[in-house]
C-alpha cells in the first residue's frame, strides 16, 4: 500500500512541475520518510510472526529436553510398545496413540458427512427466515466448553448408550462378519466408540460453521448460471460449489480433526481410561491427552519424562496431520492450475 | 530435567510469594488430595481464631513431595510416606496428621450396604480379574444363603494417580501374594482385570459404579457414605467381618506401632484388632528439620497443634478419624522438637 503511494507521489510530482530543485528535495524527503516507515512496519510485523515461530520451536525443544530420559531409554520403539506399567516404569505409547487415532477417526467419519449436510442445507435449501437462527445455534454449539460435553457424555449420553445404543448395535452390526468383533464385549456405555461419538458432537459445529462460510463465498453468478442451464441442487453442489470451495472444506475438516486429536476433558470423561488395546470399540481405552490429564498430578521423575514424551508425540501427530492437509490443498491447487 | 522442574518451581514459587506477600504471611503447604477437605476446614477455623491463614494446594502426593523438595512450601502432604532413608537424605521429618479409610463399593441389584461379605484374597482376585462372575464359588462360599446373580464383574478404578489408590493397592498387596507379584502398590498401577474402567477422581469412580451394573470399585469412605453407595463387608486380620466407619478406622489406628519405623511411615492396612477396618490409611506431613524460614515452620507446627486439639469434631464431621491424644502428644514431643527453632 505504502509503495503505491510512493509511486503516486513520484509520478504526480514529476508530471506537475518539471525540474524544481526544492520540490525534488521535498519529494525525496517524503519518499525517504515513507521508505523508513515501511521498513519499520515490515520489521515489526516480522518480529511478531517470529515470536510465534520461536515459541513453537521453544516448546518443541523444551518438551524434548524434559522427555529425553524416556526417549533415551525406550528409543523409537516407544511409539509401538504396548505397555503402560507405572510401578515397574515400563512405558510405551502405542495404547494411547491407538486410542487417540481411533477416537478421532470415528469422530471425523461421523462429523464430516453430517456437517457437510448441515452446511449444504444452510446455504442451498434452507428457507431464509430459518438461516440466521440455525446458523447462530451452530456457532453457539461451537463455543460450548469441552467439559460440558464431557459431563453430558458421562452422565446423560453414556447411560442411554449402554441401555439402548450398544445392545442395538451388538445385535445388528455385531452379528456381521469381519466387523462383528468391533461391537462385541460388555456394554458399559463408555469406551473408544463413546469417546468418538462425543468428539463428533464437539467438532461437528466447527466443521459445519467453516463449511457454511466457504459455501457462501461461491459467486452467485456461477451458481445461478448452473441452475439456469437446468442443473439440480445436487449437481450444482457437486460440480460448482464443491470444486470452488475444496480448500476451505478440507481446511475445516482438518481443523476439526486437530481439535479431536488434542481434546482432553471430554475424552477423559467417556473413554474409560484403561491402558489396554482391544478389538472391540465398546471397550475402554485411553488417549494421549487423557493420559496426560489423568497422570500428571502423581507422576514421579521418570514417569513425568514419559508423559512429556507422550506430549511430544501428540505434537508430532498433530503436526503430521496438518502437514498432510497442507500438501493435499497444494496438490489440488496444482491440479486445478493444470486444468485451466 | 530436574533442573528445569526446579526452575519452573522457582518461577511458580516467586509468583506465589508475590501473591502471598500481599495477604500477610500465610502458611503454605501442598500435596495430597485425600486430606484436603479437612485441612481446608481446619484452616478456616484457625484463621478465625488466630487470623493466620493456611494456603494448602491439593496437587497430589507426588506434587507435594516435589514442592517441599524444591522448598517452595513450608510443608508437603503425602499419603505414601517417605522412608527413613529418604527423609534423612533430604533432612526432613514426617508425621501423620489425619486418618481415613477406603471402602470397596458395588453395584449389584438387591444388595444393601454391607450385605455382601468378602475376604481380602477374594477382593484381590476380583480386581485381578481371576474372579469374573458374582456367583463365583469363592464369593458364594463366604455368603451362605445369599443368591448371587450370574453377572460379570466390572472393575472400576481411579484413572488419575491418587493416595486413595495407594492405600487400596497397599491393602491388596498385603493380602494377596499374586497381587504383590503381578501388580504391586502405588498411586497408579497397571490394572490387570480385562474389564476395568477408569474414573477421574472419587466422583468419577462413584459415577461409574453407580452406572455400570455388576461393578466393583473403591472410594474414600466419606464419599461412599455421603452418596449411600453399597459397600462390601471385609474380613479383617482377626477373622471378623467389619463395616467401615470412624470406630473401625480408629480401632485400626489403635493397633499401630507408630514409632516402629523411622519417620512414622507405617502402613495401617490389615492390622490386628477385632474391630479394625483393614483398608485404613494415614496422610502424612513433611517438613525440613532445619527450615530456611524458621518462624514460618513454627507457625505451621502451631497450626497442627491447634488443629489436633480443637479440630477433632470437624474431622469426624467430614468422616475422617482424628489422631488419638496419646499419639499427638508423642508427635509433639518426639518429632516436632527435631525442627530447629
Amino acid at each position: 500500500m505504502n509503495s503505491s503511494a510512493v509511486d503516486n507521489a513520484t509520478s504526480s510530482g514529476s508530471a506537475s512541475v518539471p525540474d524544481s530543485g526544492m520540490r525534488d528535495l521535498r519529494l525525496l524527503r517524503i519518499i525517504r520518510k515513507q521508505r523508513f516507515q515501511d521498513f519499520i512496519f515490515h520489521k515489526i510485523t516480522l518480529s511478531f510472526s517470529l515470536i510465534v515461530l520461536v515459541s513453537l520451536v521453544g516448546i518443541l525443544i523444551s518438551l524434548a529436553i524434559v522427555a529425553w530420559p524416556a526417549l533415551h531409554k525406550f528409543g523409537i520403539g516407544f511409539i509401538w510398545r504396548v505397555e503402560w506399567d507405572i510401578i515397574n516404569e515400563e512405558f510405551g505409547a502405542a495404547i494411547a496413540i491407538f486410542g487417540t487415532l481411533s477416537s478421532a477417526t470415528i469422530a471425523i467419519l461421523i462429523a464430516m458427512p453430517l456437517s457437510f449436510g448441515i452446511a449444504l442445507f444452510l446455504t442451498e435449501t434452507c428457507p431464509v427466515w430459518l438461516r440466521r437462527p440455525l446458523g447462530t445455534a451452530i456457532e453457539l454449539l461451537a463455543a460450548v466448553p469441552s467439559i460440558i460435553y464431557g459431563m453430558f457424555g458421562l452422565f446423560i449420553f453414556a447411560p442411554l448408550f449402554a441401555e439402548y445404543g450398544q445392545p442395538a448395535m451388538q445385535s445388528t452390526l455385531g452379528q456381521m462378519p469381519i466387523i462383528g468383533p468391533l461391537f462385541g464385549g460388555a456394554t458399559n456405555g463408555i469406551g473408544i466408540l463413546a469417546a468418538g461419538l462425543i468428539l463428533a458432537f464437539m467438532i461437528l459445529p466447527f466443521i459445519a460453521a467453516v463449511m457454511r462460510d466457504v459455501f457462501e463465498i461461491v459467486p452467485p453468478i456461477l451458481r445461478e448460471s448452473a441452475y439456469g442451464i437446468g442443473c439440480t441442487t445436487w449437481e450444482v453442489v457437486r460440480h460448482i460449489v464443491l470444486p470452488y470451495t475444496q480448500q476451505g472444506v478440507i481446511g475445516g475438516v482438518m481443523l476439526g480433526l486437530g481439535r479431536a486429536l488434542g481434546e482432553t476433558m471430554a475424552v477423559t470423561f467417556v473413554i474409560g481410561n484403561s491402558q489396554r488395546i482391544s478389538a472391540s470399540l465398546f471397550s475402554p481405552g485411553t488417549s494421549i491427552a487423557s493420559t496426560l490429564a489423568n497422570e500428571f498430578g502423581e507422576a514421579d521423575d521418570f514417569h513425568l519424562a514419559t508423559l512429556f514424551a507422550l506430549g511430544l508425540l501428540l505434537f508430532v501427530i498433530t503436526f503430521v496431520v496438518l502437514a498432510c492437509a497442507k500438501i493435499l490443498i497444494i496438490r489440488t491447487e496444482r491440479a486445478k492450475g493444470l486444468k485451466t | 530435567m530436574n533442573s528445569i522442574i526446579r526452575k519452573f518451581a522457582v518461577v511458580a514459587a516467586s509468583a506465589l510469594a508475590i501473591v502471598s506477600a500481599a495477604q500477610a504471611a500465610d502458611i503454605t503447604g501442598a500435596g495430597a488430595t485425600f486430606p484436603y477437605p479437612i485441612y481446608a476446614k481446619w484452616a478456616e477455623a484457625y484463621k478465625k481464631s488466630t487470623n493466620i491463614g493456611l494456603n494448602y494446594q491439593s496437587i497430589g502426593s507426588s506434587g507435594g513431595i516435589r514442592q517441599i523438595r524444591a522448598k517452595t512450601v513450608t510443608f508437603g502432604g503425602t499419603d505414601a510416606p517417605l522412608s527413613g532413608a529418604e527423609l534423612d537424605k533430604d533432612g526432613m521429618m514426617q508425621f501423620p496428621a489425619i486418618l481415613g479409610g477406603v471402602v470397596p463399593v458395588i453395584n449389584l441389584d438387591g444388595f444393601k450396604p454391607g450385605e455382601l461379605k468378602v475376604t481380602g484374597e477374594v477382593l484381590a482376585e476380583m480386581f485381578m480379574g481371576t474372579i469374573t462372575k458374582w456367583n463365583d464359588a469363592k464369593i458364594t462360599a463366604l455368603n451362605p444363603g445369599k443368591k448371587l446373580p450370574d453377572q460379570a464383574i466390572t472393575v472400576v478404578h481411579r484413572a488419575d494417580g491418587s493416595g486413595t489408590t495407594f492405600i487400596f493397592t497397599d491393602y491388596l498387596n498385603e493380602v494377596s501374594a499374586a497381587w504383590k507379584e503381578k501388580v504391586g502398590k502405588g498411586a497408579a498401577v497397571k490394572w490387570p482385570a480385562a474389564t476395568s474402567v477408569g474414573g477421574k477422581g472419587n466422583e468419577g469412580v462413584a459415577a461409574n459404579v453407580g452406572r455400570v451394573k455388576g461393578s466393583v470399585g473403591y472410594v474414600e469412605y466419606a464419599y461412599a457414605k455421603k452418596n449411600n453407595i453399597p459397600h462390601l463387608q471385609l474380613r479383617n486380620l482377626n477373622g471378623r467381618y467389619v463395616d467401615p466407619d470412624d470406630k473401625t478406622f480408629a480401632a485400626a489406628a489403635a493397633g499401630a506401632d507408630w514409632f516402629s519405623v523411622p519417620g512414622m511411615g507405617i502402613s495401617l492396612v490389615n492390622l490386628k484388632g477385632n474391630d479394625s477396618w483393614p483398608i485404613t490409611g494415614a496422610s502424612f506431613i513433611l517438613m525440613y528439620k532445619n527450615p530456611s524460614d524458621k518462624a514460618m515452620a513454627q507457625n505451621a507446627l502451631k497450626f497442627f497443634d491447634w488443629s489436633f486439639k480443637n479440630g477433632k469434631e470437624m474431622a469426624l464431621e467430614l468422616d475422617y478419624v482424628p489422631l488419638p491424644d496419646v499419639l499427638t502428644k508423642a508427635i509433639a514431643e518426639k518429632v516436632w522438637t527435631q525442627i530447629a527453632k
